[in-house]
């Protein structure tokens, strides 16, 4: 211990590397997303506590028990559901090389991403059909941001998922793609995280109020 | 110099990244739970086979959080030791954010709303 404090006891000058050391390129990248995607998380939280507090004003409108439908829902949420699982098919095909196999699993899951996003635009459709616009009560406002901000990452994730396929297309399974691939994968089982609390507290709490 | 920072860059950085435990026993098992995890829930209100709202409302609750957990460890590949706990770092951070929003948001408003005057009764004081 002591004769390692003491270097100068030699005449050595001693240099201290005070400079980032290089890194292969991506290297911080999951890191970096992962607290990307724990930032939406806060935005999902805010969002989760204005439809808290808001969620029981009507303002003599509709009501949850009135509007949802929780067939439609469980659909729904299947529809997600399955779409996590054929993205992990698609990783494990990644894994292997096999890149005709993981094109055809990103098809699916884009399939039953769209399914999603089709259903819950047929439920907004069906809502604002019968008045319940965002407009009408604090309870459809918050619905409305909360609901529609997740739909909109789900479209955004498939607009992602769509331009990951024309990339792994181009130039295959390169080191970029699956880097890419891999943030996609984290950003799409978020949405289904967010979305386990969107129809816990949203529909079945609030068909339950 | 050039061998020294070698040694540093490399001392941690694997390039297996997040994916180096995705399996497929791992993806099904993960599939498997969050199914039945999701239907349980939509069978207790859809058919309302608990007695009180209290107890369904609690049930449903604490299978979400069950649920997110499923999906953290199974889909996401969370773990104490990737990057070095850094991940599991900002998790910790980002679940303390979200605990102090929601109960202080549901907290501060419930006690507004029971400690101001409703509008109605303020009219009806005329």
């Amino acid at each position: 211990m002591t004769a390692a404090v003491h270097p100068s006891q030699t005449g050595e000058p001693v240099f201290y590397l005070a400079d980032e050391h290089p890194h292969p390129e991506g290297w911080s990248t999951s890191l970096g997303f992962w607290i990307y995607l724990m930032s939406d998380c806060l935005i999902f939280a805010i969002l989760f506590a204005t439809y808290g507090v808001l969620g029981g004003n009507y303002a003599a409108g509709p009501a949850p028990k009135d509007l949802f439908d929780l067939t439609l829902v469980a659909v729904n949420t299947s529809m997600l559901l399955l779409s996590s699982i054929t993205y992990g098919f698609a990783m494990l095909t990644m894994q292997q090389n096999k890149v005709a196999q993981t094109q055809a699993w990103l098809a699916i899951t884009g399939l039953f991403g769209a399914a999603f996003i089709g259903i819950e635009l047929f439920e907004f459709a069906h809502m604002i059909h019968e008045g319940a616009t965002p407009q009408r009560s604090a309870f459809l406002s918050a619905f409305f941001t909360l609901v529609g901000t997740h739909g909109l990452h789900v479209t955004c994730g498939l607009i992602w998922l769509v331009t990951l396929m024309v990339q792994v297309g181009k130039f295959g399974l390169i080191e970029a793609n699956r880097r890419r691939l891999m943030c996609l994968s984290m950003f799409w089982h978020f949405l289904d995280v967010v979305w386990i609390g969107v129809f816990t507290f949203v529909y079945l709490l609030g068909v339950l109020r | 110099m050039s061998t020294d920072t070698h040694a540093a860059g490399a001392h941690d950085h694997h390039h297996e990244g997040g994916h180096a435990h995705s399996t497929f026993s791992g993806y099904m098992l993960g599939f498997v739970l969050s199914v039945v995890l999701t239907a349980i829930p939509f069978w207790l209100v859809m058919s309302g086979a608990l007695p009180s709202k209290q107890i369904t409302a609690l049930v449903i609750m604490a299978f979400a959080i069950v649920q997110i957990v499923v999906h953290m460890v199974y889909f996401l590949h969370m773990n104490t030791t990737s990057e070095n706990g850094w991940t599991m770092m900002a998790l910790i951070f980002t679940i303390v954010m979200v605990v102090i929003a929601l109960s202080g948001s549901l907290w501060v408003m419930s006690h507004l709303n029971s400690n101001m005057m409703p509008m109605h009764q303020m009219s009806g004081m005329k």
